[in-house]
């Protein structure tokens, strides 16, 4: 898959933090200093208790495969069918990604498997994190 | 907000519905508008509100030769011209304008003087959905599903029986796009689109549009039409970003809308005679139906398929064959708002007898919003 194609992000002043952390090989999610709330997208302020005092930590990388769609319709550069998926973190917050490393059916995606981050260089500003079943070694 | 006290005394749609490659979009809301005027025997020099998406409510002021001194151009996508009703209620009711136009029109299908869509890659969801495949509705809309269905152990033949009724409501439509009648086995043999939707489970692309004619009870009754009374209303907004929405079984936004609308109207759910929910994809009727209260969580899939919605069923949903089968432009919120006011005008093509509350409930940009609008030939 002609993966550079992709539309890919455009990091702000709140959101480089992560794309650093992506391209450094981390996950990285914001927990309120105040409350303890863990969120995401990034924010430089807690959407539970809007105090401004937020600190950046790297998450496990362990989450669960909370719902999906598989695409069967053309949309290059990507190849149909292929999996959009959003997870759970282990850390409570929800992502959007794709899930790699597997078949894309429904057999193969099981809602609640377990699933772990990977990472795939797209420029050299940007990698994107993707989730594969864990304890897959690819 | 306080008691209405607000009546729609102009409704029409699109001469034509469905491919319409003749007509640009700014022109389909004219023609809408022009036909909604003429319901309510009104020119131009009328009206004094005006509110519109997706044309710019400027444009479309000069192009219909109105200098409004209500201006509403709010975007939530498909359930916008619920939110307009409801604002344009509360000015009437505050005094700012006395006669308000919405209007809708989208060449979805034939685009034909349509603005290109530009993704912003550094807004959020330009930074984290765009990048992994979204492409539209299809593939954003449809994602909670499957949390919806192995939470409350719902089949994909219930989720196709959606498609078949609506079907049936459609069959009684001359206006509708798709008539001819479809069975479970119909819809789950047509072409896969997104896992685990079916072509017959989404909504149709077609072209149109529609307007409505809102003004004061008390001046409503000179009008050449019957009024048709506002109730109660409501909106909510909850994410554009779907993967943040805070539960895929329901939609907060519903919740919040159709509580604010029924509390308002000061109705129950016995009272209802007549139900649109807004269906982009077949598992909105569903989500609709609990979200709003009418079923349990996790029972509509089974009310749908006990035929309670259907032809003959103690609640009529989606009798205009809803936006699977009837007409679905892009921002579907209007039809459903002109079905429910032909329920209560008594002139539907698929008339529900006797019927004196209507509903009509929208979403908009996927699960974004939401609006909730309650109707009824009786004055309140």
């Amino acid at each position: 898959m002609p993966e550079a194609k992709r539309p890919l992000p455009k990091p702000t002043p709140e959101t480089r933090h992560f794309w650093e952390g992506t391209a450094a090989g981390e996950l990285r999610l914001q927990r309120c200093d105040q409350c303890s709330h863990v969120y995401f997208p990034p924010r430089p302020f807690c959407p539970k208790c809007a105090s401004r005092q937020v600190s950046v930590f790297r998450a496990s990388g362990r989450a669960r495969l909370y719902s999906y769609v598989i695409n069967h319709r053309p949309a290059p550069p990507f190849t149909a069918p292929y999996s959009i998926a959003v997870v759970e973190l282990e850390e409570g917050p929800r992502m959007m990604t794709n899930i790699v490393g597997c078949p894309q059916t429904p057999e193969a995606l099981q809602l609640d498997m377990a699933l772990e981050v990977t990472f795939e260089k797209q420029t050299d500003e940007i990698t994107l994190p993707f989730f594969k079943p864990a304890g897959d070694s690819r | 907000m306080k008691r209405k006290s607000i009546a729609v005394v102009g409704a029409a749609e699109t001469t034509e519905l469905g491919l319409i490659p003749n007509l640009s979009q700014i022109q389909l809301h004219a023609d809408a508008a022009l036909n909604a005027m003429a319901d309510a025997g009104l020119g131009p020099g009328d009206i004094d509100g005006l509110a519109t998406t997706p044309e710019w409510t400027p444009l479309l002021a000069n192009y219909l030769g109105i200098t409004p001194s209500w201006v509403d151009g709010t975007m939530v996508g498909g359930c916008s011209f619920m939110l307009h009703v409801r604002h344009a209620a509360a000015a009437i009711n505050e005094g700012l304008c006395r006669t308000v136009l919405i209007t809708h029109g989208e060449s979805g299908r034939s685009r034909v003087g349509v603005g290109p869509f530009m993704g912003n890659r550094a807004s959020l969801e330009g930074q984290f959905e765009a990048p992994y495949g979204i492409m539209g509705p299809t593939t954003v809309f449809t994602i909670p599903v499957l949390r919806y269905m192995k939470t409350y152990g719902v089949t994909e033949e219930q989720l196709a029986m959606v498609a078949v009724v609506q079907r049936e409501w459609a069959a009684k439509n001359p206006r509708a796009s798709m008539k001819d009648p479809i069975t479970v086995q119909d819809v789950l043999g047509s072409r896969m689109i997104a896992y685990p939707f079916r072509l017959l489970m989404c909504c149709l692309v077609t072209d149109g549009g529609g307007a409505l004619i809102l003004t004061s009870a008390e001046r409503a009754r000179d009008f050449p039409r019957p009024p048709v009374y506002i109730l109660g209303t409501g909106e909510a907004a909850e994410s554009w970003m779907i993967s943040q929405m805070e539960d895929f079984t329901t939609s907060k936004a519903f919740r919040v809308s159709g509580k604010k609308a029924f509390e308002e109207a000061g109705i129950s759910h016995k009272d209802v005679d007549h139900l649109m929910i807004y269906d982009a994809f077949a598992h909105l009727p569903l989500y609709g139906l609990e979200d709003l209260g009418f079923c349990k969580p996790g029972e509509a899939a089974a009310f749908i398929w006990e035929r309670n919605t259907a032809p003959g069923g103690k609640l009529p949903v989606n009798t205009n064959g809803g936006g699977l089968s009837y007409m679905h432009s892009g921002m579907y919120g209007m039809y459903a708002l002109q079905e429910s006011v032909r329920q209560m005008r008594g002139i539907a093509a698929a008339q529900v007898p006797g019927a004196k509350i209507s509903i009509a409930h929208g979403v908009g940009g996927m699960f974004a919003a939401s609006g909730t609008i309650v109707f009824s030939n009786q004055a309140p």
